[in-house]
């Protein structure tokens, strides 16, 4: 909201072509209102008894009404008039409502409160009716319409300015001005109208329109304009007395009006569009070279899930996984641990098939249960991931239909893939959710999500996984919008599924302590790749790329020294949209060097037969583990966290998780 | 497990409190607001300037009429007890008498009204019946960005039809189908066929705002986590939009919705007299023309009675499709 920006921002509106239009077209009205009635009155009001109700001719354009006059100078002349009553009516209307709306500012918090209330009913009726009931009271006739219109717009207008003043009012400038002992009309002239001005403007613009629009309403009902002054209105309701002879009288000013009418309506709301919410649109996104390939992976009889060169992009474009391979056996528990950014819940969601168009999904394989899911997306492949493929979300809140009850939400699963009935597919939700512990399933199945807490929720969630018979759960951090007791919960439920019904599980999470607790297996993601795969138990002695160091680093365990501060990683995760030659990883990288910055490493087997993606495995393995995260780092480190005023595991949301 | 019911217990209790404190806050809504509308068109009378019952007999009219017709409304009582009357006849059943007609008003509304209500209520369930299926396939033929072309001529269209307000509608529809094509009946109320042009002229207006509400909402909702989860248990295409995307997608539109009812109740006045029809509206306009307070008192308390129930038919609609919302008010 600063000043410079809003000029701009108000010629940015004219340079859109829906608010040039709207501008050149109410320019033009204006022009005319102003013009018209000194160029072409003599011939509005010139009589011609020859010629009564005429259609449309060469002499008169579009004929004339029943004392043969003109129809097409009158309605021209006509502008005048129909503008002058919109715009003084919106001015009444303005001014009153600007009135209303701050009189919290005014006149002090308790009148604001019953003009407040007095408002909130005056809303509630339409505004035509309103004009209706105060043209009763001021009569019939140019005035009262005027004043009637004016007072109709009111309500809406002090409604809008209300809840815009009350915004402002909360801030800390007003409140400072306040204290400070500035007067009220002071305070409302320099500090609140100027803040909430443009709102209020796209509004006044759009009453001006709109009470355009009512005034020839009421004029052609004959509230309004009475003979023999004329507006839009009263031509419009003469006009309609003989639409069968003679069409063009009616639908002459009618056309006036609705181009009057769109002038000011459109204008305002491609000012609305230019200066409100999201208005900017963000800049171009540089194009991203192309993917560095991944590993072939081996599949045997047992393989679950067989995923080669997954990649995602967004137009852009932009490419935040970029070749991910690996492979799941039946049974098989596999962490993906990373920073946020870090690719990991795309490739979680793209291994289900549920990214969504601009996203676009490419894999030179992507197998489960032995079908091709490349392939397209049928019934069969729909009932197969349906049933054999569960997926959790990470916030449990959100993840619920608020409209739906749980038990049904449950249920559409079996009614849809199992063929099962209403009543027998309910039966297995209360069933499933009994087998995630939810306590008095019966009866929670009938509520709705929000009746049901955080972790009662992502129970449901897994429950209703379990609907089918899954052969694979992908849990996209499950725990993360979880309290810590309820996290531990939540984990051991995953981790009984896995051991009763051999199912296999891939846990997405930046927690490398959970990913510990429950899996075999972990890939480590960073910037769109794997760039290591371990075992669960090689990891504390066996991590060899310097970032999965990093990691472990970061989490403290009984060893953990309490008076020195927390390890953490320097610098921040690389923007995917752009991409730097080289490993991603060399910027925050101790062990980097030239070969790092103009080569990416592959992901490749090392001396020691394990996958990691790193040029100086060796290096690495020969440092000493207890020097993870140099002493000079963690200085510079603590003078950040210092600056920023808060905790140094936020810095890089490696949170710490239960200690073992 | 008896703490849990017993927890199971309290929850239901607090719901069920969050259903009567709705009750009440509504009811206590309604009533100070129907107060304000009966005071309001009991003062608007007095607030005209002058006499009106000389205003209504005109200038040439004997002293002695104007007198008796004075004595005869209970204008010369005083205000309080004027206004204690006025209460005491409307519970009673009896909105006065017509100056004009000298027919009881209420009479005069009971004749009235079947006509203004088909109208509405035909024009209302035509624009449903529209911006539902219109603004539904729009926002799922345009998430994401899609189809930018089918967008812009949507937004467009719908933009500068809404700005057309329903009389010149009507007029617009008079003169191609009643006149042009003579496929319909330019005015009166008679057979199914001179409903189509008001019912239209009416319709037009709040089927495609609202059809825009239903789009932008629908795209909001495409984007929530719980169609995401919809589509992980690869529910059809159908049942993801129809009953997970639109019963959310209609809440945020049966707010605006109800404005537009109300907007609609009131666009009678305007289109009734577009085509003579024989309703409410065209009564309020002759009567304000001739001065007949009585009868504009009247029609203005069942004006503004319709416009406050369909407020009240909004809000417990909108807490019956979204439960959370008695909640969240209070």
């Amino acid at each position: 909201m600063a000043a410079a920006p809003r000029g701009s921002a108000w010629r940015a509106v004219l340079r859109t072509p829906l608010g040039a239009t709207a501008g050149a077209l109410l320019l033009a009205v204006l022009v005319l209102a102003v013009a018209a009635p000194l160029l072409w009155s003599g011939r509005a009001g010139a009589l011609d008894t020859a010629h009564i109700l005429q259609g449309p001719s060469a002499a008169h354009w579009v004929g004339t009404d029943n004392l043969g006059r003109d129809i097409f100078y009158r309605v021209l002349v006509a502008t005048r008039l129909s503008v002058e009553l919109a715009l003084g009516a919106t001015a009444i209307g303005v001014v009153t409502g600007l009135l209303l709306g701050t009189a919290p500012v005014l006149f002090g918090a308790r009148v604001g409160r019953l003009v407040g209330a007095a408002v909130n009913i005056a809303v509630a009726f339409p505004g035509l009716l309103l004009a209706l009931f105060f043209a009763v009271i001021f009569g019939v006739g140019r005035t009262g319409a005027l004043l009637a219109i004016g007072l109709a717009v009111a309500p809406g207008f002090a409604r809008l300015t209300q809840t815009l003043t009350a915004r402002v009012s909360g801030l800390d400038f007003v409140a400072a001005a306040r204290i400070a002992g500035v007067g009220r009309p002071r305070l409302l002239v320099r500090h609140v109208l100027p803040n909430i001005g443009e709102p209020l403007v796209v509004n006044a613009t759009i009453a001006a329109g709109n009470s355009l629009l009512a005034f020839a309403g009421l004029s052609f009902l004959g509230l309004g304009v009475q003979a023999p002054d004329y507006d839009w209105g009263r031509l419009l309701g003469e006009g309609l007395n003989s639409i069968y002879i003679h069409p063009t009288a009616a639908l002459a000013p009618g056309v006036a009006v609705i181009v009057a009418g769109l002038a000011f309506n459109l204008l305002g709301e491609s000012i609305a569009k230019a200066i409100g919410p999201g208005a900017g649109r963000p800049a171009g996104r540089p194009p991203r070279a192309a993917a560095a390939p991944g590993t072939a992976t081996v599949a045997d009889d047992a393989t679950l899930l067989a995923v080669e060169s997954l990649r995602v992009s967004f137009p852009g474009p932009v490419t935040p996984v970029r070749g991910v391979s690996f492979t799941m056996r039946h049974g098989e528990g596999v962490g993906i641990v990373g920073e946020s950014g870090s690719g990991k819940s795309l490739t979680a969601l793209a291994l289900a098939q549920l990214v969504q168009e601009p996203g676009v999904v490419h894999a030179e394989r992507l197998e489960f249960l032995g079908t091709d899911l490349t392939a397209g997306t049928g019934r069969a492949q729909r009932r197969l991931l349906g049933t054999s493929l569960a997926v959790v979300f990470q916030d449990p809140m959100t993840s619920f239909n608020p409209t739906m009850r749980v038990g049904r939400q449950l249920a559409e699963v079996a009614r849809e893939h199992q063929g099962m009935g209403r009543r027998q597919s309910l039966a297995r939700a209360v069933d499933r959710l009994r087998a995630v512990r939810v306590p008095a399933a019966r009866r929670r199945a009938g509520q709705f999500p929000h009746e049901f807490s955080g972790g009662m929720r992502q129970r449901a969630m897994i429950g209703m996984g379990l609907m089918g018979t899954p052969a694979l759960i992908i849990a996209d951090e499950p725990t993360t919008a979880l309290d810590v007791t309820v996290q531990r919960q939540v984990l051991r439920l995953l981790a009984d599924i896995r051991a009763a019904d051999q199912v296999a599980l891939l846990l997405i999470s930046h927690d490398i302590t959970v990913v510990r607790q429950v899996c075999d297996r972990v890939l480590v993601m960073y910037a769109g790749r794997i760039v290591e795969e371990l075992s669960t138990d090689d990891l504390q002695a066996g991590a060899r790329h310097p970032y999965t160091r990093a990691l472990l680093a970061a989490v403290p365990d009984m060893a953990t020294d309490r008076d020195r501060p927390l390890a953490v990683i320097p610098g921040r995760p690389p923007d995917p949209a752009r991409p730097a030659p080289g490993c991603a990883f060399a910027p925050r990288c101790r062990f980097a060097d030239e070969q790092c910055t103009h080569a990416e490493p592959p992901l490749a087997l090392d001396s020691a037969g394990r996958l990691v993606a790193c040029w100086h495995t060796d290096r690495v393995a020969a440092d000493p583990a207890d020097e993870r995260a140099g002493s000079d780092q963690r200085a510079a480190s603590d003078e950040r966290r210092a600056a920023a005023g808060r905790p140094a595991a936020d810095e890089q949301e490696v949170s710490v998780g239960e200690l073992p | 497990m008896t703490t849990a019911t017993a927890d199971s217990r309290r929850i239901a209790g607090i719901a069920q409190n969050a259903w009567l404190r709705f009750a009440l806050r509504r009811l206590g809504r309604l009533l100070i607001s129907l107060w304000v509308l009966v005071t309001a068109a009991f003062l608007m009378i007095h607030l005209i300037p002058g006499d009106p019952v000389r205003a209504a007999l005109g200038s040439t009219a004997p002293l002695d009429l104007v007198n008796a017709r004075r004595k005869m409304l209970g204008l010369d009582d005083p205000l309080w007890q004027q206004y204690l009357h006025y209460l005491h006849n409307l519970f009673a059943g009896d909105l006065g008498t017509s100056i004009t007609s000298g027919l009881p008003v209420s009479q005069l509304v009971g004749d009235r009204l079947p006509a203004t209500l088909e109208l509405a209520g035909l024009a209302f369930l035509l624009a449903v019946l529209v911006c539902v299926p219109l603004g539904l396939t729009m926002g799922v033929l345009t998430r994401g960005g899609r189809r930018r072309p089918a967008e812009l001529a949507f937004t467009s269209t719908s933009i500068v039809l809404a700005a057309v307000p329903d009389f010149l509608v009507g007029v617009a529809l008079v003169y191609l189908f009643g006149v042009q094509l003579a496929w319909a009946p330019v005015a009166g109320r008679g057979g199914a066929g001179s409903y189509i042009l008001p019912v239209v002229s009416l319709a037009l207006g709040p089927a495609v705002v609202l059809a825009r509400i239903v789009r932008v909402e629908t795209l909001a909702v495409l984007q929530a986590d719980y169609l995401r989860t919809a589509r992980a248990k690869r529910l059809p295409d159908r049942l993801i939009y129809l009953r997970h995307a639109l019963p959310n997608a209609l809440t945020a539109t049966i707010t605006l919705g109800g404005l537009l009812l109300g907007g609609l109740v009131a666009g009678t006045v305007l289109v009734e007299n577009v085509f003579a029809w024989p309703g409410l509206g065209s009564t309020i306009v002759q009567s304000i023309l001739a001065k007949d307070y009585p009868v504009v008192q009247g029609v203005v308390l069942v004006y503004g009675v319709g416009v406050l129930l369909i407020n009240l038919l909004v809000d417990v609609a909108l807490a019956l499709l979204d439960p959370r919302s008695t909640i969240r008010e209070s």
